[in-house]
This record gives structure tokens, C-alpha cells and sequence, in this order.
């Protein structure tokens, strides 16, 4: 991702003259802000390993890593811009649904370029309604947001003969990934096609969100009036992150419909736009792996309450959700700071994460 | 055609009711609440113990739905909700979203899931015939009783001092404050007097919108639509949106059944686009 990914319009600050300690400071600390840190690359070596060392769960951790993915693209809209959305779920539906309908009528059959495609589609609506957002408070992105999804999910309802309506879209074949591996029974080929697919949007989230495009993000989460002063126009950048969100949201959808060949309704419900919220606050918002260890408690935690409670478990997740607000979020996040200052600890020089943070 | 009209009234009155408190929540604290369809979905279901296991009349229902609905009401505003408000309005979301998930959950376990009806007496039952069109009597007493709410609404708040104590924490709440006005109190009361309401309201419509665990759910985006589109600085802005939205609602399912609830959420996008503070806001000032 270049930083010149922003649309002309605000191209005017994008070629500054600047004293050259001040610019290589500059570089220095983007580039601390971009390095791995020793717990980083222990989280990726874990969920590598689980390839190995679980093998018999590979189904639940499929859905930890869609959902984490799915929380992931929540994120980059509500932990870096600030955009409440009530209505994540029309892109995951949207991907979901291209995905299985690339599928279904054997159009793509490929699951990599079906996924590409599917994020392709999820974009393209994201951009189209990323207008919508621009305006208005809180509330009325709340509501707009709220509305698309549901609007979205009624058109799925009414067209039953492309979606298969209340019944959800049945019969789909998937051909092998890369036409080498075929998805099995026991779910170890999408779990490592889900891992490598999270794994590079990870990558590539890391390096936007770490980029001045990301940084100029925050600044416009954190006062929008005072990121216009200096420069930082608001628009097309929200335009753009949400657009991304979008493509995430999409692919975490379509990975959903090849991994299980079944999609329904569900996956543009209000249910699962309140849901992937949740994963994302469980985990916390603005840093990447929010959504992600928010999934792995998330999908344990319905796992271990559906099984105790078997019809009664969305009463707990209620409950988990008040608890958290009264508690406070940011205290919740403060339990894990030790934690991530003894991570800087073990870099020697790592200014940037907290030196980059007025 | 005038049957319809009647019946779109009709429903619109009803949400009038539902949403009625929440305006007043959303413009006095500026808090987003999610959860007032669980409090009419909890006078439903006090309304529907009293009448059908109980056996009591019909009023004696729509009374204790009110009653336990604001009671309920102000037992969560003074443990919970005032945590709750100087927070974002994200925090707020997820608060009352927990809230609503926990209603749907509890009242599945008490109640069963199934959709329930309160018996309505015989004299409530059946048409009567005025000028030549047909109209449920159930219907024209929705309409009175909820006609009857929005007057005395519409008078407490322009007539009363405690009306206009509360016009005038909305309009500007510091100075409110300043000039000696308990803004705690006054909200505190509002807030256990609208979920009253939306009590009356969920047991008013249990015969039309139905009653069941999902209602908050269901329900949530009608009432919201209200407020939004109608703004929150005024009772009549949410009275005219309830109108027009429930006459739109019920002639957009008659006339084009295939559209289905798109003519309501695309009227809802395409005003919110438009004017952001709603249909009816005064300049959009706040």
C-alpha cells in the first residue's frame, strides 16, 4: 500500500518541505511503529501451530478465524475512524452471498479468485454506501448503517429465487483451492486456507493502518474539526477506509460460504451485526488484534454458554456486554497494558508506539 | 381506501405511544437507547398476566402495563442507565443492545417463545360502520386512547411547569442546571414515564403488532425511525413521522406487498441523508 492511496484531493500536504532531522525522525518513527514485536510473532506461531497441535477442532477454529477477520474489518472502520456501524453485516452477506452464488452456478470456481471476487463486490457496495456515513451524527450513521443492512437483508428475503430466501442458498459444490487441495470432512483445508487468507489481510491491515493514510485516520477519529485544520481532509478518507472495511467484511463472508458451502439469511442479520461488534469489544478496539483474540473468547464463550444454557445463551452474551460498559472499556484494555509494555520492553527501541500518540 | 387510512392511523398512533419516550430520552440526555422496546414488551407481558391468568378486565391490564413498565423503567435508570450517560454513544449502544438481548432471553424462559394474545372484552370485538366505511372497534379505541396520550402529551409539555422544566433542560442543559432546575430528576421521571407509555403502548398493540420474545428486536427500528425522522426537539415532529409512517407502512403492504418493509427503510435512508436532525427539527440548531 502507497501513501499516495489517497485521493487528490488531499494531495496538498503530501509533498512538504520539511528540515531533514525532522523528516528522517519522521521516517524513524513510522518505522518503529511498523515493527514486530516478540508477542506478535509468538500470536501468529501459536495459531500456526494449532495446525498441528489441534487437529480434532480445526471446524470451531475455522469460525474463530472468519469471525476474527469479520471483527477484524469492523476495526478499521470503528477503532481507526470512529464510525459506529450497526449494519456490519450487509458486506459480510454480500460477500457471503457472491461467494456462494459464484459457487452454486460453477461462474468462478476457484475459491481464491471466487474470494478476490467476492471482496471485489463487498467494495463496490461499500464505496457506494461509504456516502451515506459521511454526514450526520453518530445516530444517523447508527440508523443509515442499521437500515442498509436491513434493507439489504429484505432484498435477499424477497429475491428467493436467486438467494433461496428463509431456506438459505443450497447445494454448493467447492472446488479444491488452487485445484490442488480439496476442503474435507474434518475441516483442515479450510482451516489453513481461512489462516492463510487472515493471515495476509493481516499483513496488509498492519501495514495501512501504520502508514501516515492510518495515522491521519486516528487524527480525524480523534477531532475531525482539528484534522481539517491542518490539512487532513475527512471525506475521501472515510470514503476509503470504509471501502476497505468493506472488502474485509466481504472476504470474511465469502470464506464463511466455502468453508461451510451454506449460506442463509443469517449472515446479514442484526444479530451478527451486534455480534462481530461484541468480538470487537471483547477484544478492544484500535489495535488489529482486537477483533482477534476478541474471536477466540467470543467463540468459546458461546461454545461453553450454548452448551450450559442451550437456548438461553444470548442472555449471557447480553449480560457480558452490560458488565463491559459499566465496567469500562478502556480499564478492560488497561488489565492487558503490563502486559504490552513488557512486549516494548524486550525491543530496544520502540518510541514510536507511545511517542507517536500525542 | 379509507379503511386502510383508518388502519394506517391507527398503527401510527400506536408507535406515537412506543416512541414517545425515547424522543424525549434521545433530546433530553442526547442518550441512545436501544432498549425501549423491551419495556413495552414488558407491559405486554404484564398486561397479558393480569388479563389472561389472572382475569382481570381489560383496563385493569392496560393500567398495571403502564404501571410496571415505568416502574421497571425507573429501577434501571437509577442503577444502570445513569452510569451510562456521560459515556459514547458507542458504549451506550452496546449497554442497551446487552439489555435488549437479556430482555429477549428472560422473557423466552418465563413466558415461552410463542406469540401471544391478551383477550380483548367482547365490547371491543368486531366492526361498526361510520359513514359508509368499516372500522375494528379495537382500532377506534386505539385511536382515542392514543389521541387522548398525545393531547395531554402535548399540553403537559407546553402547559405545566414541570413541562416546561423539562423544555427547557432539553433546549440547553447547563443552563438548565444553572438556573436550579434537578436535571436528574426531571429525566429520571421522564424516563420511567415514557417506558410507562411504551408499556401502555406494547399492550395496546400486542392485538396488532403481536407480542412475542423478539419484539424489542422487531420493533427497535420502527421506533427509532419515528424519533429520528421526526426529530426530538418537539412532540408533534414524532407524532407526524409516527402518522406517516404507519399509514406508509400499512398501505406500502397493501398496495405492494412485494416490496415489503423497503419503502419504509428507504424513506428512513433518504430523509436521514436529507436532513440529518429530521423532518421536523427547528433549523437543525442543536
Amino acid at each position: 500500500m502507497k501513501t499516495d492511496a489517497t485521493p487528490p484531493a488531499a494531495m496538498s500536504e503530501s509533498a512538504p518541505i520539511l528540515p531533514a532531522p525532522l523528516d528522517t525522525a519522521i521516517a524513524a518513527q513510522l518505522a518503529a511503529r511498523g515493527r514486530w514485536s516478540p508477542f506478535e510473532i509468538l500470536f501468529w506461531l501459536g495459531a500456526v501451530s494449532t495446525i498441528w497441535l489441534l487437529p480434532d477442532h480445526h471446524l470451531i477454529l475455522t469460525e474463530i478465524v472468519i469471525w476474527g477477520l469479520f471483527a477484524l474489518s469492523l476495526d478499521l472502520i470503528l477503532g481507526y475512524a470512529g464510525i459506529v456501524s450497526l449494519g456490519h453485516a450487509a458486506f459480510f452477506g454480500v460477500g457471503a452471498y457472491t461467494a456462494g452464488l459464484l459457487a452454486r452456478h460453477a461462474l468462478i470456481g476457484e475459491p481464491v479468485v471466487a474470494l478476490l471476487v467476492a471482496g471485489l463486490a463487498g467494495g463496490a457496495f461499500g464505496f457506494l454506501t461509504s456516502f451515506l456515513v459521511l454526514r450526520g451524527t453518530d445516530l444517523t450513521r447508527l440508523m443509515v448503517t442499521l437500515g442498509v443492512a436491513l434493507l439489504l437483508r429484505e432484498v435477499a428475503n424477497r429475491m428467493a429465487w436467486l438467494t433461496g430466501g428463509a431456506d438459505g442458498l443450497q447445494g454448493i459444490t467447492m472446488q479444491p483451492v488452487l485445484g490442488l487441495f480439496r476442503f474435507d470432512l474434518y475441516g483442515h483445508t479450510a482451516y489453513v486456507y481461512s489462516l492463510v487468507v487472515l493471515f495476509v489481510l493481516f499483513l496488509l491491515a498492519r501495514r495501512i493502518v501504520g502508514s501516515p493514510f492510518g495515522l491521519s485516520l486516528l487524527a480525524i477519529k480523534g477531532n475531525p474539526l482539528r484534522a481539517g485544520a491542518i490539512g487532513i481532509g475527512a471525506g475521501p478518507r472515510i470514503v476509503a477506509v470504509y471501502t476497505l472495511a468493506a472488502v474485509y467484511a466481504a472476504i470474511a463472508g465469502a470464506l464463511l460460504t466455502q468453508t461451510t458451502a451454506f449460506t442463509s439469511l443469517e449472515s446479514l442479520s442484526f444479530d451478527r451485526s451486534a455480534d462481530v461488534l461484541l468480538v470487537l469489544i471483547i477484544g478492544g478496539t484500535g489495535h488489529l488484534y482486537g477483533g482477534l483474540i476478541g474471536a477466540v473468547v467470543f467463540r468459546f464463550a458461546q461454545d461453553w454458554l450454548s452448551a450450559a444454557t442451550p437456548q438461553y445463551w444470548q442472555f449471557w452474551i447480553g449480560l457480558i456486554l452490560v458488565v463491559i460498559v459499566l465496567v469500562g472499556r478502556d480499564r478492560i484494555g488497561g488489565w492487558l497494558a503490563p502486559l504490552r509494555r513488557a512486549g516494548d520492553r524486550l525491543v530496544p527501541w520502540r518510541g514510536g508506539r507511545d511517542g507517536g500518540r500525542p | 381506501m379509507l379503511t386502510i387510512l383508518f388502519d394506517g392511523i391507527a398503527y401510527g398512533m400506536l408507535l406515537f405511544v412506543l416512541a414517545a419516550g425515547l424522543a424525549v430520552t434521545l433530546g433530553l440526555m442526547n442518550f441512545v437507547n436501544l432498549a425501549h422496546g423491551a419495556f413495552a414488551m414488558a407491559g405486554g407481558y404484564a398486561a397479558l398476566v393480569l388479563v389472561n391468568r389472572l382475569g382481570l378486565p381489560f383496563v385493569v391490564g392496560l393500567v398495571g402495563a403502564f404501571v410496571f413498565a415505568a416502574a421497571l423503567g425507573a429501577l434501571l435508570e437509577r442503577t444502570l442507565y445513569v452510569h451510562v450517560y456521560a459515556k459514547s454513544h458507542l458504549d451506550q449502544v452496546l449497554f442497551t443492545i446487552g439489555l435488549v438481548f437479556m430482555a429477549v432471553a428472560t422473557v423466552d424462559y418465563t413466558m415461552g417463545s410463542s406469540q401471544q394474545f391478551i383477550a380483548i372484552p367482547p365490547a371491543l370485538q368486531g366492526q361498526v360502520t361510520v359513514l359508509g366505511v368499516g372500522m375494528s372497534k379495537y382500532r377506534l379505541m386505539i385511536i382515542a386512547v392514543c389521541g387522548l396520550i398525545t393531547l395531554l402529551l402535548q399540553l403537559g409539555l407546553t402547559r405545566t411547569r414541570f413541562g416546561s422544566r423539562l423544555r427547557a433542560a432539553v433546549d440547553d442543559q447547563r443552563v438548565a442546571r444553572g438556573l436550579g432546575i434537578n436535571v436528574g430528576a426531571v429525566f429520571g421521571f421522564t424516563f420511567a414515564f415514557g417506558s410507562g407509555l411504551a408499556g401502555l403502548g406494547g399492550a395496546l398493540g400486542a392485538e396488532i403488532l403481536g407480542l412475542d420474545p423478539i419484539f424489542p428486536l422487531k420493533y427497535m427500528i420502527y421506533v427509532l425511525i419515528v424519533v429520528t425522522v421526526g426529530g426530538t426537539s418537539s412532540i408533534t415532529g414524532p407524532f407526524l413521522a409516527a402518522l406517516l409512517l404507519g399509514i406508509a407502512d400499512v398501505a406500502g403492504k397493501y398496495y405492494v406487498p412485494q416490496l415489503g418493509a423497503f419503502v419504509i427503510y428507504t424513506i428512513m435512508i433518504v430523509v436521514l441523508i436529507l436532513r440529518p436532525h429530521g423532518l421536523f427539527a427547528r433549523g437543525g440548531a442543536r
